[in-house]
């Protein structure tokens, strides 16, 4: 099976990508098969996987393994568990600096602390031998957020850091995201399902769903006019673009891995699905400025007539 | 923040109904190929110790000293008569493991029966009338299992005194808590639901909640654990036997076997081996069944 | 909260209520213990004085002694106190006190269940952890399938089954005792292998050690089956954890990973296993010890039962009760070190 497909992506050093999509549409299961963290039985199989001029899909593992947390860094969602509890903070911040910069015991506790500070941690020192489960999860994520940026990587692909915590940390933690992204110049990919959370940060927006890519451009465009019905959808669900009392919502769920449909993927709960749409996956096409995988671009002046010819399913009930 | 609440369209209804209970835990069991084996073994010990008369080829306590010590058949000096050998006494080894295999099964059956109807009883009390008498019963209960078993067997055999009646109360003792603990358990969480407080309030009498509502919910994993308690109350009661304190020869109760065997090993491996081999097949095919109970029963282990 | 880390009041407070849980649990055992004489049929002091019988002065004597003519919970009190002074009383056949029968046999069981867990280690959690690692492997199977069988193993069987094999067949082992009648040992330790070393005999450590090679695999069996099928599972489970991808995502090497994170958080339960298997250990000694007329005090039990000694019956129960509660409550105190979770919730 496969659980992602036709994903082809591309970040300039110092760009901030967001990606987002509902629960289950691939945005993780990509980032984790670029950062080689794939669970067994899974496989990559991928043409290229190019990071900075050198082919991950044929270096060693070893050599993979010298980028991984040093180039190319990761921080996770649960902040709660995604700490080894039976370590302290301090042995899982300076771990990273030993093994990847080689740093003696000194000199990496004083970076720890040199972290803890960048990334907003009170009185570093003594949290140095303090454990996860002593901490909040904000401040487990500030320290997932250091432990991330200990090697300052060239690409920071941060899975859905808000989601698991509390609304005001939330802010915080993006901010502090944002405000790191800026000094160093990194590549940052965010995942999330939240739109808002892109709206504030990125500056290119991929839009993906069951595994795919559905539309791909600048984020000021996107937001604007968004092209494919599902990103129109999902914008339409945003409590500040809601017209009245009550939230748009999307009908439906994402497909799971076995029950995909033959045609559009989207086009089980799209508005202005066809009889041609719901047998034939549209390919990924350059459109307006980007990319977009749709046979009815909502920008596109012929739409209506498309539609109408590719005999429309929904005409019916959709007013 | 963005919602993402999604309306389940009408027509993504459940496409068929569900299996029945039974089918559904039947398909999880015989998907483990080890606990079948286990269930088929059982069977067949069940049959053998049923028909034991009818298939065992000699009386198992007549001795004939003209024939002790006659090997198995394929070695040289055995008969085809005697297909396992004979004893130091000339008993019919082969006949001896039929009827022996009635005993430990009664044993294991006998023990668990007693063990899970106390245990039940003390862990519903407890469960439901918390207080003093949960902390007495259940004080009790972590004594008794802080205690080795065999230890605390053994000494309650010595007291009461050697038998097979005697060591199969000891082991029906010894494994009560773990039914008591698990009795409990179930009417703390069952009881805490919305049923039993709809029973309560209309009106239902403790008893009868105890026995109608609460206990049919906590089957399964008493079924799981009578399984597993099988197999320990045989290990255990064999263990006594061959101590000398369980089943008196000339019983041919397995352990009891081994015990008279102890002194030939030297010279007659087979009195030793096949009695054992006996105990180790059937405690075996008792644990393979309970793991596969377990796995198929309780879906929240399944991964 | 800015609780410090790692406080010496936290950890002080965690060990005594540890200790302060087990009380309950002592008073249990010298109950159990204190009525065990009076369960035997006849009268008490008759049972205490054995089959040779007792001359009315001295009986007399021996009641108002153990205040057999107070109240039942005066009796108690009375005997509660004589444990506590570590008087068990004497043996009927020897004379001695059972504390120092119970002393000078000790040893031999403690070499036999230390070198039984040790063996059960060294091979139970590494098959484990490569059982959980290589999962669904012809390894893991393997792991799976003999780990049940020993599981299920009747000890007292397999001891003689390895004589057989080991001693009969091919006359490798010794069949009984600690060490060969040729040496003599002065018990400095008590434990023969270290004893064996100081007293500097040629070939007494060596023999010593064929002695224990049976009862050790005999021994270890349960322990091992229970350990590599507990560490598997354990294994399987943290492998899963999010914690282990973060680890991953560190660019950290695949040995690090298993070996340190974790192995780390898989041993947790793995320990509350072993303690458990600690009881099951002296349970497995007494028929072990039997066996292998291994001069431990589960033979010198099951010799007592034979002999009616009643009073070694009762206090080597009880010592045997004790030790087990006390090594339990060690097995809880290493939990607490290793979980710091454990330690700062209590």
């Amino acid at each position: 099976m496969r659980a992602v497909d036709g994903v082809s992506l591309k970040l300039e050093e110092g760009e901030v990508l967001g990606v987002v999509g509902e629960s289950g549409s691939g945005k993780s299961v990509t980032m984790l098969a670029l950062m080689g963290l794939i669970p067994f039985p899974g496989r990559v199989k991928a043409d290229k996987l190019i990071f900075n001029g050198r082919d991950l899909l044929t270096i060693s593992e070893r050599e993979r393994r010298k980028l991984t947390g040093k180039d190319v860094a990761m921080i996770f969602q649960e902040p709660m568990t995604s700490l080894n509890p039976s370590f302290t903070i301090g042995f899982q911040l300076t771990e990273t600096l030993r093994l990847h910069e080689g740093m003696d015991r000194k000199a990496a506790r004083r970076r720890a602390i040199e972290l803890l500070e960048q990334v907003g941690i009170p009185s570093p020192e003594s949290r140095l031998s303090a454990f996860p489960h002593q901490m909040s999860g904000g401040m487990n994520q500030r320290v997932m957020i250091a432990m991330a940026i200990a090697c300052n990587p060239k690409l920071l692909i941060a899975d859905e850091p808000t989601t698991a915590l509390d609304v005001t940390i939330q802010a915080q933690i993006l901010d502090l995201l944002m405000t790191l992204q800026k000094e160093r110049d990194m590549g940052l990919v965010m995942i999330t399902h939240n739109m808002g959370v892109v709206a504030d940060t990125a500056k290119r927006v991929m839009v993906m769903y069951a595994g795919q890519i559905m539309e791909e451009r600048s984020a000021a465009d996107l937001f604007a006019s968004p092209q494919h019905p599902y990103t129109a959808a999902l914008l339409a669900a945003l409590p500040e673009r809601s017209e009245g009392g009550r939230l748009a919502t999307i009908p439906g769920v994402v497909p799971g891995l076995y029950d995909r449909p033959k045609g559009c993927l989207f086009s089980p709960r799209c508005a202005y699905a066809t009889e041609h749409s719901r047998h034939v996956r549209p390919e990924l096409r350059p459109w307006a400025g980007g990319h977009i995988r749709c046979h009815y671009p909502l920008g596109d002046p012929n739409r209506t007539a498309a539609i109408q010819h590719d005999h429309p399913i929904r005409t019916e009930t959709a007013s | 923040m963005t919602t993402e609440t999604m309306e389940a369209p009408a027509v993504a209804a459940p496409t068929a109904t569900p299996p029945h209970p039974l089918r559904e835990f039947w398909g999880y069991f015989s998907a483990n190929h080890g606990a079948v084996a286990g269930l088929v073994i059982i069977v067949a010990v069940v049959l053998v110790a049923l028909l034991a008369p009818v298939i065992a080829p000699h009386d198992p306590n007549i001795t004939n000293t003209a024939l002790a010590l006659k090997p198995p058949f394929w070695q040289e000096g055995g008969s085809i008569a005697y297909p396992l050998g004979t004893d130091p006494i000339g008993r019919d080894i082969l006949s001896r493991l039929i009827h022996g295999a009635r005993l430990s099964l009664l044993i294991g059956i006998a023990v668990v029966a007693i063990s899970i109807v106390i245990g039940t009883v003390l862990g519903l009390v407890a469960g439901f009338f918390r207080g003093l008498t949960e902390i007495f019963i259940m004080r009790l209960m972590d004594i008794v299992l802080t205690l080795p078993s065999l230890l605390l067997a053994i000494v309650i055999v010595a007291v009461l005194g050697p038998g097979l009646m005697n060591a199969m109360l000891a082991v029906a003792l010894v494994i009560l808590p773990h039914y008591v603990r698990l009795a409990r358990a179930a009417v703390i969480t069952e009881t805490s639901k919305d049923y039993v407080m709809a029973a309560r309030v209309s009106g239902a009498g403790t008893t009868r909640l105890m026995f109608k509502e609460v206990l049919p919910n906590c089957t399964a994993p008493l079924i799981v654990q009578a399984s597993l308690g099988i197999s320990t109350a045989i290990l255990d009661a064999a263990a006594l036997g061959f101590l000398g304190l369980g089943a008196q020869p000339p019983s041919p109760e397995w352990g009891t076997m081994l015990a008279d065997a102890r002194e030939f090993v030297l010279r007659a491996w087979w009195v030793v081996t096949f009695p054992g081999l006996a105990i180790l097949i059937t405690v075996l095919a008792f644990n393979l069944l309970g793991d596969g109970l377990r796995d198929a029963l309780d879906p929240k282990l399944k991964r | 909260m800015a609780a410090p880390p790692f406080s010496v009041l936290a950890m002080l407070r965690f060990i005594l209520t540890r200790v302060s849980l087990i009380i309950p649990t002592f008073i249990g055992i010298t109950l159990l213990a204190f009525f065990l004489i009076r369960l035997v049929p006849g009268d008490p002091i008759e049972t205490l004085a054995g089959e040779r019988g007792i001359d009315p002065a001295r009986h007399e004597q021996l009641r108002k002694e153990y205040g057999f003519d107070k109240p039942i919970i005066v009796q108690y009190g009375i005997y509660l106190a004589r444990v506590l002074q570590g008087d068990l009383g004497k043996s009927m056949i020897t004379q001695e006190p059972v504390l120092n029968e119970f002393r000078a046999l000790f040893p031999a069981t403690v070499e036999l269940a230390l070198c039984a867990i040790l063996f059960a280690l060294i091979i139970g959690l590494p098959a484990g952890i490569i059982a959980a690692l290589r999962r669904n492997s012809i390894f893991d199977h393997g792991v799976m399938g003999i780990s049940l069988t020993g599981y299920s193993m009747p000890i007292f069987w397999w001891g003689l089954i390895l004589i057989l094999i080991f001693s009969v067949q091919f006359d490798l082992t010794p069949v009984s005792g600690r060490i060969d009648v040729l040496y003599y040992i002065e018990p400095t330790t008590g434990f023969l292998l270290i004893d064996t070393l100081l007293s500097e005999e040629e070939g007494a450590f060596w023999s010593a050690v064929q002695h224990l090679i049976l009862p050790t695999i005999v021994l270890g069996t349960v322990p091992l089956a229970v350990i590599a099928r507990m560490t598997r599972s354990a294994m399987l489970e943290v492998l899963g954890e999010d914690y282990i991808r973060t680890a991953k995502a560190k660019g950290l090497s695949r040995l690090r990973i298993v070996a340190l994170h974790a192995l780390r958080n898989a041993l947790i339960p793995v320990v509350t296993v072993i303690g458990l298997q600690i009881g099951v250990l002296f349970t497995g000694a007494i028929l072990t010890e039997t066996i292998f007329s291994w001069p431990g005090v589960g033979k010198w039990l099951i010799d007592a039962i034979f002999r009616r000694d009643y009073p070694v019956l009762q206090g080597g129960a009880l010592l045997l009760g004790v030790v087990v509660m006390g090594v339990n409550l060690l097995v809880d105190l290493a939990y607490g070190l290793i979980n710091p979770r454990i330690r700062h919730t209590r």
